[in-house]
C-alpha cells in the first residue's frame, strides 16, 4: 500500500514568540522548530500499517521553507521511504484552501491509497488540510481518527466523538484520514535510521509554481496576548455585594 | 559548538537521546537512585535503538558513528541519569571497543554484533584490590595449560559485571612457567570458574551494577586472548583512552543536568522580594557554572574529534577528563548551594547529581593520575622542542 503522510514543521511549544516589525509573522530567528504533534502520530500510524502489511511505501510531503529539511530528515530517520518538499518562502501562505490545492496537485501525481495527516497544526490550528485534500482528490474522508484497520479494499476507522463516545466506521479506499494525537506510541528514530536518512530521496517542488488559486485569507496583523491580572473590589451592603457577585458570575465569568 | 563538531546526524542523535532520556528515563531516575535497581528495560530499549553500539563499525552490527557522536549521546543521557549513561559508556568504550580495536577477526565476529545490538552487556576488569591506579601491579595470573589458560585472581569495582554476557579483563600471562607480560582475556560470564560478588553499595551511580569478581581455576580458551601480551601492556592501555572521553562526557552531562535545575530554580525562587538570580552572588555562580560547562564540553568534543581524525589523544583525553570531572564536582556542589535547603533533599534531584559526580574524579584514572599523564606528555613535547 502506498501511504502519503503530511508533515508540518511548527515552532516548539515552549518557545517565546515575538512579532516581526511589519506585524505579519513571528520572528523566526532563534526559535526552536519541531514536527507538529499529531503529524508524529500520523507518521507512526503509516509506518505501522506498512509493517503490518509487510509491504508498501510511506512518503511524506511537507510545505514550508528550507528549515523544514530537518523535520523531513526526522521522518526519514523514523522510517519513511522518501519525501517531497514543497518549498515556500516567507511571507507564508496561511490560506487552507490554497494549501490544500497545492498539496492535492502533488499527491494526485503519486496516487496513494491512503493520505494521513495530523488532525490540526499546533501553530495555526485550522484543522482543514486533510479534509479539503480528501474532497479535492475524491477520497473518503474521516477526522479525529484514533484507530485504523485495513480490510482489503476498505479501511475501518475508529473516530472520537464527544463526551467519551467513539464510532467505528468502514470506509472505501482511497481515503484521507486526519489523525488524532495519542492513538499509538511514536517510535524514536534508531541510529540506523538516522544514518540512512541522508541517502533517501527528497524531491523539491516550488510552491509558487503550483499555486493556482488566489489566497482567500491572509494575516493582516499578528499580536501577542498578554495575560493581565485585574482585581476589582466589590463594595456596598451585603445584599449589594451578593447581587454584584452574582452578576459577575453570570455575565463575566459565565458560570451556569 | 554544535556547528563546529556536529553534522546533521549528530544533531538528530542528540535530539533522539534527549527525547528518550526525558520520556523513558527521567520519570524513574529517582526510583533507580533510591533502590539501586538496574534498569534492564531501559538498556534493552537502548539496544534496539542502536545506542549500545554507537561507534562500532556497521559491519559488526554497530551504528558506525564516530567518537563525537558517542560522546554527545553519553553527555545527553548523563544530563538525566548518570547511572544509565555509565552503563552504556562502560559497555561501549570498555566492554566492546577493545575487541573492535585489538580483537582477531574471529573474536570480532563472535562477540561484537551481540554487544553492539545490546543483546549482551560488556564489562571490563582492570582494577584489582591491590592494583588500582597502579594497574600494572595486577596479581591475576593466567597460566597456559594446553589450549586453555587457567586463571586465578580477581577484580574489584567492575561496572556492569553482574549483568554482563562477557567480561574482558587484564591478567599476567604465564607461559612455560614464565610471565610474558600483561594481556587481556575475553571470558563468557557463565564460566564456572567465575564467581561474581554482591552488588557494591555506592554513594552515587546507584543504578549502575558494580561488583567484585573472583577467578578460581577459571579455564579460558587460548583463542580468547585479546591482542598480544608481547605488544606490551601500554599498547593495550591505549585502547582505553576512549574511556577517558566517556568520563569527560559523563562529567559534562552530570554538570549540565545539575546546572539546568539550578538555573530554573533561580528564576522561580524569590528571597527579599526578588528572584534569587538577581542577587549577584547567585548570578555569578550561574555564570561560572555555564563557563566551566562550555569549556569542559569543548575539551571533550575536541578530544573526541581528534580521536576521530586518528590523532594521538593521550594528553587531550586526560586534560578533558581531568577538567570536566573536577568542573562537575564544583558545579554540582554549587548547584546545591543555589537551591539552598531544597538542594539538599532528594525531591529536587540536585543532590543525586552531586553524589554521581564524585566518582568521575576517581574512575578511569584518578585526577592525580590524569595530572601525572599530562605532565609526562608535557615533558615529551618539551624534549622534542628543545
Ligand atoms: C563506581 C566505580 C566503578 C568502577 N568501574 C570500574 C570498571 O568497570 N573497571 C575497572 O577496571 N575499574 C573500575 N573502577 C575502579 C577505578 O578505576 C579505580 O577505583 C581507580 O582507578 C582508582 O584505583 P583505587 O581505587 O585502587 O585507588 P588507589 O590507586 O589506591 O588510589 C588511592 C589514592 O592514591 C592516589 N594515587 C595512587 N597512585 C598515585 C601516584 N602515583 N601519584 C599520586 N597519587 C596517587 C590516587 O589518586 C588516589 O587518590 C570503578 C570504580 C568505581 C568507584
Amino acid at each position: 500500500m502506498k501511504i502519503c503522510v503530511l508533515v508540518k514543521q511548527i515552532p516548539g511549544s515552549e518557545a517565546t514568540f515575538n512579532v516581526t516589525p511589519d506585524g505579519r509573522w513571528i520572528q523566526e530567528s532563534g526559535l526552536p522548530f519541531e514536527m507538529n504533534e499529531s503529524d508524529i502520530y500520523a507518521l507512526e500510524e503509516a509506518l505501522q500499517i506498512r509493517e503490518k502489511m509487510g509491504e508498501g511505501e510511506v512518503f511524506v510531503v511537507t510545505l514550508g521553507p528550507d528549515r523544514c529539511q530537518k523535520t523531513i530528515r526526522e521522518a526519514l530517520a523514523k522510517g519513511a521511504d522518501r519525501a517531497i518538499h514543497i518549498k515556500e518562502e516567507a511571507p507564508f501562505c496561511t490560506d487552507p484552501l490554497t494549501i490544500a490545492s497545492v498539496f492535492t496537485q502533488v499527491i494526485r501525481e503519486e496516487n496513494p491509497e491512503l493520505v494521513l495527516s495530523g488532525l490540526q497544526s499546533d501553530d495555526l490550528g485550522f484543522g482543514q488540510t486533510g479534509v479539503l485534500i480528501g474532497e479535492m482528490l475524491g477520497m473518503t474522508t474521516a477526522t479525529l481518527v484514533v484507530a485504523t484497520e485495513i480490510q482489503d479494499e476498505d479501511i475501518r476507522v475508529k473516530r472520537e466523538l464527544e463526551a467519551g463516545w467513539f464510532q467505528w466506521q468502514t470506509m472505501k479506499l482511497p481515503a484521507s484520514l486526519a489523525i488524532q494525537s495519542g492513538l499509538n506510541t511514536p517510535r524514536y528514530p534508531s541510529l540506523r535510521g538516522i544514518m540512512t536518512a541522508r541517502k533517501k530521496e527528497i524531491k523539491d517542488v516550488s510552491f509558487n509554481d503550483l499555486r493556482n488559486v488566489d489566497f482567500l485569507q491572509s494575516f493582516k496583523k499578528l499580536s501577542i496576548q498578554h495575560a493581565e491580572k485585574h482585581t476589582e473590589m466589590i463594595e456596598g451592603s451585603v445584599d449589594e455585594i451578593v447581587s454584584k457577585l452574582v452578576n459577575v458570575f453570570k455575565n463575566e465569568i459565565r458560570i451556569n | 559548538m554544535d556547528k563546529l563538531f556536529f553534522t546533521e546526524e549528530h544533531t538528530m542523535l542528540v535530539e533522539m537521546v534527549r527525547d528518550f532520556a526525558n520520556t523513558e528515563v527521567a520519570p524513574i531516575a529517582r526510583e533507580l537512585d533510591e533502590t539501586g535497581r538496574f534498569p534492564e528495560e531501559i538498556v534493552s530499549k537502548m539496544g534496539k535503538l542502536g545506542l549500545m553500539g554507537i561507534p562500532v563499525p556497521e559491519e559488526y552490527g554497530g551504528a558506525g558513528m564516530d567518537t563525537v557522536a558517542y560522546a554527545a549521546a553519553v553527555m545527553e543521557m548523563a544530563k538525566v541519569d548518570a547511572s544509565v549513561a555509565i552503563t552504556m559508556a562502560a559497555h561501549t568504550s570498555l566492554g566492546t571497543m577493545p575487541i573492535v580495536i585489538a580483537g582477531t577477526e574471529e573474536q570480532k565476529r563472535k562477540y561484537v554484533p551481540q554487544l553492539a545490538s545490546g543483546e549482551i552487556l560488556g564489562a571490563f576488569g582492570l582494577t584489582e584490590p591491590e592494583a588500582g591506579s597502579d594497574a600494572g601491579a595486577t596479581k591475576t595470573r593466567a597460566v597456559l595449560d594446553g589450549d586453555e589458560y587457567v586463571v586465578n585472581g580477581g577484580k574489584i569495582f567492575i561496572t556492569n559485571s553482574g549483568k554482563a554476557g562477557i567480561l574482558l579483563f587484564t591478567t599476567q600471562i604465564v607461559e612455560n612457567g614464565k610471565s610474558i607480560g600483561i594481556g587481556a582475556l575475553i571470558v563468557d560470564t557463565d564460566n564456572p570458574g567465575l564467581k561474581i560478588g554482591p552488588k557494591e553499595k555506592k554513594m552515587g551511580w546507584r543504578a549502575s551494577d558494580t561488583r567484585q569478581l573472583f577467578f578460581e581455576d577459571m579455564r579460558v580458551p587460548k583463542e580468547n586472548l585479546l591482542g598480544q601480551p608481547s605488544d606490551g601492556f601500554k599498547t593495550f592501555m591505549k585502547t582505553l583512552t576512549g574511556g577517558r572521553i566517556s568520563v569527560a562526557a559523563l562529567s559534562v552531562g552530570t554538570a549540565e543536568g545539575a546546572y539546568q535545575k539550578a538555573l530554573n530554580y533561580s528564576t522561580e525562587r524569590k528571597a527579599f522580594g526578588k528572584e534569587i538570580y538577581k542577587f549577584q552572588a547567585i548570578g555569578f555562580k550561574l555564570a561560572d557554572m555555564a563557563t566551566q560547562i562550555e569549556a569542559a564540553k569543548l575539551l571533550t568534543f575536541h578530544a573526541a574529534w581528534m580521536k576521530d581524525q586518528g590523532m594521538d589523544i593521550t594528553k587531550e583525553a586526560a586534560i578533558a577528563k581531568l577538567y570536566a570531572s573536577e568542573a562537575a564536582m564544583k558545579i554540582t556542589t554549587e548547584a546545591i548551594q543555589v537551591l539552598g535547603g531544597y538542594g539538599y533533599v532528594k525531591e529536587y534531584d540536585v543532590e543525586r547529581f552531586f553524589r554521581d559526580a564524585k566518582v568521575l574524579e576517581i574512575g578511569e584514572g584518578t585526577s592525580e593520575i590524569q595530572r601525572m599523564i599530562i605532565t609526562r606528555q608535557l615533558m615529551k613535547t618539551l624534549r622534542k622542542t628543545a
